[in-house]
């Protein structure tokens, strides 16, 4: 792409541009991700009964751990699973919203490394747990932790977004 | 992708003019409408959840319809109350590991214990416990240590709420029950004890928990039976099973029949340890535990067995030899059986064929390591099949089968629809009811019914917990069932492990332990009321 010759329809997003096709793109990630992460947060915080317990007991590699010492302290894991569940439903709503996306999107980018990064699919580490098909380092987490950042880099919010009103509010307000 | 990053830090770094930032930033109709884009997403987001959550719903309601089961929560609505009530003065027979569970459900914990419960963070439960009133005032053990810290156990009365009672160790049993200030024993000695034990305490005017076994032959179990009948003591056997939520699910279960008609139960246990195999006189790191001639009563550990030279093997290994003992039978079966005559009552069985032999732990032992039994109720249509192994640890479950439906019953329960039920036909064609896998399961830890289980949480159910809930808080089981047999006490009420249960119980045991024995089908004869 060369910078003196411009696409026929462009979208300028906060001084980058992207063609339709790669805005739509842009668009549908986002969605998809925000989607997937909001049931996930909605259908722990409806669950009585659901805990992370049951996931890090199954920790191993760098976290294992830290994993370990929130199970020990049954407070811990009560706040563990309240900011967890609530944190993954404000992620989804940030996401599909566009509303303050790049903190969402990184922050939920993070969190869903640490998933990958508690139960990482290397040699040698058995889990009790079914896994979701076949997998060997790389996962659909580390994937989907990849293409979330990979959306904080590639904003769609400014005009696609609630955050479209944040900087005329500054400016008023200033 | 590369041109494009250059391209971002590039107009980064050029400031833009004034006219161009105000152009851009003007709000327009068209812009502000772009900037609304997520709101047809999170609409269809919500209609779906909303689908999905009333699908749930229905199919959960349905599926307990068909069943026949309603929400179904257990509470002990008094518990927790902490009234101040008379303290009743227990002796413990036998301090050893078990007692100290006792004694921590009855609410006195050796101190360095509590301090690494704090330290783990897991005392909080124990501390919430209700306060049961009584005091540990005597301890009784042939072993010095053990007796030791049995007094360091009942002086630290953290959580008992008693005034602190002196607590005496008495050389001998016999010198507790001869004791006016002791109201009730509690014995956890090795097996070849109980029975003997607990006609002496009976005989003296003591309330009785006994730990199971019952009885190590039939002579003293008639003996013990009649003792007790003829008592006004209350008679607890130490089996906590049936305090459990789970387990009181699971009898509303049966009850609704649920299952349809049962005709065969399986039990089993699946250790794989040597200290599963009752390989004990080592501690955690290979070294021999404590324990000499010295320090050790043997006459008295031995009791009414036969003379054998001291021996830490015999002292911590009881479990291996024949005369204190009747191994997979009196350790691990008695809890299944318990559990499936407190759910069905189905008393003494009609005839008890066992086999098995020492297969894996080529040992000095005597006693059998995989052991089957089978158990005939004829008048009931049922059999009763245990088998135990002591060197595979592959979970084999304890299942009721009924025509309608199969229950595995662990800490939590499993039920599987079969899939040429009569009761369930309709369903089952329909399409509500899969008969692959579990149809429900019930979570103690919640307390109520969740129809539809995700796939981990299915897989979880069968592990589990030795703890109940009760009204939202963690209870030890132990100490729910030393509970109930307090309040019997006081109130001179008739507790769930009663004489006759723990009576069918120790016939059963001691059937299948002589099938062994004398490699023959072994009979109850109803009308003498004795093995043949």
């Amino acid at each position: 792409m060369r910078s003196n010759r411009r696409p026929k329809k462009c979208f300028t997003m906060r001084r980058i541009q992207y063609r339709k096709s790669q805005l739509i793109f842009l668009l549908t990630l986002r969605f998809a991700i925000g989607w997937h992460v909001l049931y996930e947060g909605i259908s722990k915080v409806i669950n009585p009964q659901w805990t992370s317990a049951d996931f890090l007991h199954e920790s191993r590699g760098i976290l294992a751990g830290f994993s370990e010492w929130i199970l020990s302290n049954p407070n811990l894991l009560a706040t563990v699973d309240l900011l967890n569940a609530w944190g993954l439903v404000l992620i989804g709503l940030a996401l599909i919203f566009g509303f303050l996306f790049r903190p969402a999107a990184i922050i939920g980018s993070i969190l869903i490394f640490i998933y990958y990064l508690s139960v990482p699919p290397l040699v040698g580490y058995e889990y009790t747990l079914p896994s979701d098909g076949s997998n060997l380092i790389i996962n659909r987490t580390l994937i989907e932790a990849i293409a979330l950042f990979g959306l904080a880099l590639f904003p769609t919010n400014r005009i696609f977004g609630l955050d479209y009103f944040i900087p005329s509010l500054f400016k008023r307000k200033t | 992708m590369d041109d494009q990053e250059k391209k971002i830090k590039e107009e980064k770094n050029i400031p833009t003019s004034e006219a161009t930032e105000k152009k851009s930033k003007e709000i327009s109709r068209r812009n502000a409408l772009k900037a609304f884009v997520g709101i047809p997403v999170g609409g269809l987001f919500g209609f779906e959840l909303a689908r999905k959550i009333n699908y749930d719903k229905n199919r959960r309601s349905r599926i307990v319809q068909e069943l026949g089961l309603d929400k179904m929560e257990f509470s002990i609505p008094d518990y927790g109350k902490d009234e101040a009530r008379d303290i009743i003065r227990i002796g413990i027979i036998g301090f050893g590991r078990r007692a100290e569970q006792l004694a921590a459900g009855l609410g006195f914990m050796h101190p360095d214990e509590v301090e690494r419960r704090t330290n783990n963070n897991t005392i909080k439960s124990w501390l919430e416990q209700e306060n049961l009133n009584v005091a540990i005032t005597g301890i009784c053990d042939v072993f010095d240590l053990h007796a030791k810290r049995g007094l360091e156990i009942a002086n630290n009365n953290l959580r008992s709420g008693a005034s602190k009672l002196p607590v005496k160790r008495y050389p001998t049993y016999q010198d507790m029950l001869a004791d006016k200030d002791i109201d009730a024993v509690i014995i956890s000695t090795p097996d070849h004890h109980h029975g003997f034990m607990a006609i002496e305490a009976t005989k003296a005017g003591k309330h009785v928990y006994l730990e199971k076994s019952v009885a190590h032959t039939e002579e003293e179990l008639n003996e013990l039976y009649h003792v007790v009948k003829n008592s006004q003591i209350t008679f607890q056997l130490g089996h906590q099973i049936t305090q459990s939520t789970v387990f009181k699910q699971a009898k509303e279960i049966i009850n609704k029949n649920v299952l349809g008609k049962i005709t065969l139960i399986e039990t089993t246990s699946n250790r794989n340890t040597s200290e599963g195999a009752w390989i004990r006189h080592l501690d955690a790191n290979g070294n021999p535990k404590p324990g000499d001639e010295k320090s050790i009563d043997w006459m008295q550990w031995l009791g009414n067995t036969p003379y054998v030279p001291f021996s830490v093997d015999r002292f911590y290994n009881w479990t291996k030899w024949f005369a204190y003992d009747t191994g997979l039978i009196g350790q691990l079966f008695t809890h299944e059986f318990d559990a499936v005559n407190q759910l069905l009552r189905i008393g003494i069985p009609k005839s008890v064929s066992s086999s098995g032999g020492i297969y894996y732990w080529k040992d000095n032992r005597e006693m059998p390591d995989s052991l089957h039994c089978v158990f005939e109720y004829p008048d009931k249509d049922l059999t009763l099949l245990y088998s135990g192994n002591l060197a595979s640890s592959r979970s084999r479950g304890r299942v009721f089968m009924g025509h309608d439906a199969s229950m595995e019953l662990g800490n939590n329960i499993k039920i599987t629809v079969d899939r040429n039920s009569t009761q369930y036909k309709q369903g089952i064609a329909s399409g509500l009811i899969d008969t692959s896998e579990p149809m429900l399961s019930f979570n103690p830890g919640a307390g109520q019914i969740d129809a539809v289980t995700s796939a981990s949480e299915r897989y979880y159910a069968d592990r589990g917990l030795t703890n109940t809930i009760i009204g939202g808080r963690q209870v030890d089981v132990t100490h729910l069932h030393l509970r109930e047999w307090l309040n019997c006490i006081r109130e001179n009420k008739t507790p769930s492990a009663h004489i006759d249960v723990a009576y069918e119980e120790g016939i059963a045991c001691i059937m299948a332990h002589r099938s062994y024995l004398e490699k023959r089908q072994v009979f109850w004869d109803e009308v003498n009321r004795k093995i043949v």
